[in-house]
């Protein structure tokens, strides 16, 4: 019998130190992830993390307003102020840990410019920040005695009596099926990025904890809330870092002018994001794009800096656009890049499911509202993981462990992928989650409105009516990634009709969230949070209270 | 444009052994080899296993061989591997069992880089604040840092080839992420364990893995630095001859002005105390000599530090 007392779910950034945090209070810790902990999607962060630290001058309380206007007054503010005031500290540990972040002239910590910030309080690694923060995290992990559970797929939360109590899951190399009983689980399995095409998300980020968590009965909530980068190749998606701005780059549109004068005059290219790409793709739908794009331009920044900051955006520029960016602007648009809803949590990271908990891009404390600041999602992931961590610990401390039929659950599963397998005739996933991904693309863009939901809606259901048909060419039980597929799919869908719907039900324009039949910001009527949960009559939508400590909302000026 | 990808497959669940099998496809002209063979994977055939994630060489995912060397397949154009006949051919990486098709077991990888204890040892409590280090001393480190562990050098390794004991690139260099970090306080342990059979001296400096690294981690470049220091404090006397030639080639190597090969640990770290409340780094011990916050290119007179530091500063300082 497999059991933990915490069972975390995901090896990225939240996963592994929720995983750490919950072993530090003596408690039986295993980790499940799909993938090797070091190939998570967190590596991909560049930029940096947040943090004001005071002895820099610096002031949390002026960080937890920047993040409060960023996320258009729906973040929960005493969630942010939590964020914000740990955020140092955490930053230390993370140095003590063994991060190699950038120094200043007197050997501290350095910092960089991020957008929607008074302050540069950045910290970085060159630009591979996320991937430097995965890597030693990992090496914690190494040390530590946690078991990992590596390239296991999760199919399914374990509900007995209402309570969370384990999960299925099984080992992609063998097929075998397996149960994790666990007396709490961590759910940190990212973000929805591939329920869109294209998306700067790796190819694994399938919303499937969220889609399980849902499944289970958690609420899910800001779902609309889709942030679109900036800074996207296009075609491809991949992220150039907002880092490149944060050093100063320009935007430039098919005349050579700085657009952003337009929309944001004193904080030009670093206003926040969803204020960016909204000029942006005004820009092009105005006709002062080329070719669907707008340019990032650094050659003025020079090739040393360019060198010594960003030289990952030098490789990628070269390898995916055939750009010199030292010599050459490169054609950017925005692109699908983040969710700022998820599985609700208080700032313990508890779900309303007992036994539940949840953290980093799956999750929704909510720190992001309506739009997340750049560099403050791998601090969401660092806070929100560690307390989860703990807290999750505790409650498992108290917690025996829940009896139920645990071959009958394995036997379920293997039924229910035999019947897969068997299928024989039908469409394969990728064609689904072409023509979803797509969808998603066109009418839940950087702009939305009312019709293009609706239809994109239908589509959703029509998507998951050819899903129950889907077929299998893979049939075999070793490493079956086509099964993979299949499976995250279905979890993809969910996640897409959850989020559609919650777009439909906010009538307003807020942070992210920009519907042209509703242009302007309601906070008589909107200035709360739509959450959505499963019943048996399918989704049912509800809303919360936005909590307000100290920031009263007024209008956004960048 | 048209293409032949030909893979080498296998499934140890059928009897077909290894073989090869080609796939005939159209794709625009700046599609990478993982481009290729996603589109494979969705259009064709479902059955054919690999691993991917990133598409952009940061989640060490999609190493594999392609046209005989490792490389990832998702910052590779196709077209710079094709020969006339548009044909490339795509194999899993050398040096790990094969799981199916392009997926290799990196369980051994794994417990190799275990083997070099990778997790920062720092001496003493620790600080309030953060360690104190220049930014160069940091810098320096991004090199090995930015390894993603995808195993190519591994794969290409010459001496993993015939010795599997061979704690190998991507561990050693990983290694020196802690050797050369200013805050751990491990690293004469650390050396001497490295020091030991199968670890910085079976290199034979075949250059494969400087060759096949996506990341420029520059693997090779790296143990050569762990054997200087290595010797530097000390271990050098135990091996010999065969010291004695590998430090002649060193002697005799313009590699000395390599920032890669430089000890930096002693040149990253400086006066603690002057600087604010800062508990001063582990390693202070070693560093009695007073530096200066203005520390580029001056290395600092430390006690434990031998006749080869001094070389290199005397090189350094030639260099300007
Ligand atoms: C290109 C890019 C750049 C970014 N840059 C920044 C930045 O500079 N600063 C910043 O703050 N944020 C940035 N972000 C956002 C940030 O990287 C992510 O939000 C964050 O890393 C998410 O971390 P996570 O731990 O929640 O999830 P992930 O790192 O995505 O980890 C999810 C884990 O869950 C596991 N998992 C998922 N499903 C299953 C399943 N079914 N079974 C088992 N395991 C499963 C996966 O294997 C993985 O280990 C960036 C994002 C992108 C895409
Ligand atoms: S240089 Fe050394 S470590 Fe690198 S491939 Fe050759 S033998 Fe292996
Ligand atoms: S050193 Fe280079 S080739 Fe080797 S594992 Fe690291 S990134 Fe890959
Ligand atoms: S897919 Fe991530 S390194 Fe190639």
């Amino acid at each position: 019998m497999l059991e933990h007392d915490v069972l975390v779910i995901g090896a990225g950034l939240a996963g592994m130190r929720a995983a750490l945090s919950a072993q530090e209070t003596g408690a039986n810790v295993a980790v499940v992830s799909k993938v090797h902990p070091v190939r998570s999607h967190s590596n991909a962060a560049q930029g940096g993390i947040n943090a004001a630290l005071t002895d820099r001058g610096d002031d949390w309380n002026d960080h937890a307003y920047d993040t409060v206007k960023g996320s258009d007054y729906l973040g929960d503010q005493d969630a942010i102020e939590i964020m914000c005031s740990e955020a140092g500290q955490e930053l230390i540990d993370l140095e003590h840990m063994g991060v190699i972040f950038n120094r200043d002239d007197r050997g501290l910590l350095g910092t960089r410019a991020f957008g929607g910030q008074q302050k540069a309080r950045t910290f970085f690694v060159a630009d591979f920040t996320g991937q430097a923060m995965l890597h030693v995290l990992y090496e914690q992990l190494m040390k530590s005695s946690i078991r990992v559970y590596e390239e296991w797929f999760v199919l399914s939360l374990i509900i007995e009596e209402g309570m969370c109590c384990g999960v299925t899951a099984f080992e992609i190399a063998t097929g075998r099926i397996y149960v994790i009983r666990a007396k709490t689980v961590i759910m940190c399995s990212g973000g929805v990025g591939r329920v869109f095409e294209p998306s700067t998300n790796a190819l694994i980020v399938t919303g499937d904890g969220i889609g399980q968590a849902y499944a289970s009965g958690a609420s899910l909530m800001d779902m609309e809330m889709i942030q679109y980068h900036p800074t996207t190749l296009k075609g491809s998606g991949v992220l150039i870092t907002e880092g490149a701005r944060g050093e100063g780059a320009y935007l430039l549109n098919s005349e050579g002018k700085r657009f952003m004068e337009t929309y944001a005059p004193n904080m030009m290219e670093l206003a926040s994001r969803d204020v960016v790409s909204r000029a942006e793709q005004t820009e092009i739908d105005q006709g002062r794009g080329v070719d669907g794009c707008v340019y990032l331009d650094l050659r003025h920044l020079g090739e040393d800096l360019i060198r010594e900051r960003l030289t990952q955006i030098v490789d990628i520029g070269q390898d995916f656009a055939g750009v010199n960016i030292i010599n050459e602007p490169i054609p950017i648009r925005p692109g699908m890049h983040y969710i700022m809803g998820g599985i609700k949590t208080d700032v313990n990271g508890r779900t309303n499911i007992p036994g539940l908990y949840a953290a980093g891009e799956c999750a929704c404390v909510s720190v992001h509202g309506g739009n997340r600041l750049g560099a403050n999602s791998l601090l969401d992931t660092v806070i929100f993981g560690r307390r989860s961590g703990v807290h999750a610990a505790g409650y498992a401390s108290e917690q025996e462990f829940t009896e139920f039929d645990v071959q009958g659950y394995i036997k379920g599963y293997e039924r229910k992928l035999q019947s897969i397998a068997d299928r024989q005739e039908g469409e394969r996933w990728a064609q689904i989650r072409n023509d979803l991904g797509k969808g998603m693309d066109q009418y839940f863009g950087v702009y939305r409105e009312e019709n293009g939901m609706q239809i994109l809606l239908s589509r959703i259901e029509d998507c998951k009516k050819r899903y129950e048909k889907v077929v299998l060419q893979d049939r075999g039980t070793i490493f079956n990634t086509d099964l993979v597929f299949t499976l995250e799919l279905g979890f993809m869908l969910d996640c897409a009709e959850t989020i559609v719907r919650s777009g439909i039900e906010r009538k307003e324009s807020r942070g992210a969230h920009s519907r042209t039949d509703y242009p302007l910001r309601n906070d008589k009527d909107w200035l709360k949070h739509v959450v959505v949960s499963k019943t048996d009559n399918g989704p049912q939508i509800s809303h919360l209270p936005v909590k307000i400590t100290k920031w009263t909302p007024e209008e956004r000026k960048y | 444009m048209q293409v032949i990808v030909s893979v080498n497959r296998f499934n140890p669940k059928d009897n077909n052994g290894k073989y090869w099998e080609d796939y005939n496809l159209e794709i625009e002209e700046n599609a990478t080899v993982l481009d290729a063979l996603i589109k494979i994977r969705e259009e064709t055939d479902g059955s054919l296993a690999m691993r991917c994630s990133c598409r952009s060489a940061i989640c060490g995912s999609c190493a594999m061989r392609v046209n005989g060397h490792a490389r990832l397949a998702c910052n590779t154009k196709l077209a710079d591997m094709t020969d006339e006949a548009g044909m490339i051919k795509v194999e899993p990486m050398t040096n790990f069992p094969v799981i199916k098709d392009l997926v290799v077991d990196q369980q051994m990888f794994w417990d190799k880089v275990k083997q070099v204890s990778p997790w920062l040892q720092s001496e003493g409590p620790e600080p309030k604040g953060e360690y104190v280090a220049s930014n160069e001393s940091m810098n320096q480190l991004a090199g090995v840092m930015a390894c993603i562990m995808c195993g190519a050098c591994v794969s290409d390794c010459s001496v993993m080839e015939v010795d599997k004991n061979f704690i190998g690139p991507a561990a050693l260099a990983k290694a020196y992420r802690f050797v050369g970090d200013p805050r751990d306080s491990k690293s004469v342990e650390r050396l001497g364990v490295l020091n030991e059979y199968s670890g910085i001296w079976d290199c034979t400096r075949c250059y494969e893995c400087v060759e096949v690294c996506p990341k420029g981690v520059a693997p090779m470049d790296r143990i050569m630095a762990l054997r200087e220091e290595a010797i530097s404090v000390g271990y050098g006397d135990t091996m010999g001859a065969r010291h004695a030639d590998v430090f002649s080639d060193l002697v005799e190597d313009s590699g000395w002005l390599d920032e890669l090969r430089l000890p930096i640990k002693t040149v990253g770290i400086f006066n603690l105390p002057a600087l604010l409340n800062f508990a001063p780094v582990g390693l202070r011990a070693l560093v009695k000599g007073k530096m200066p916050a203005i520390f580029h290119h001056n290395v600092p007179n430390v006690q434990n530090v031998r006749n080869l530091f001094k070389r290199v500063r005397n090189d350094q300082n030639k260099d300007g």
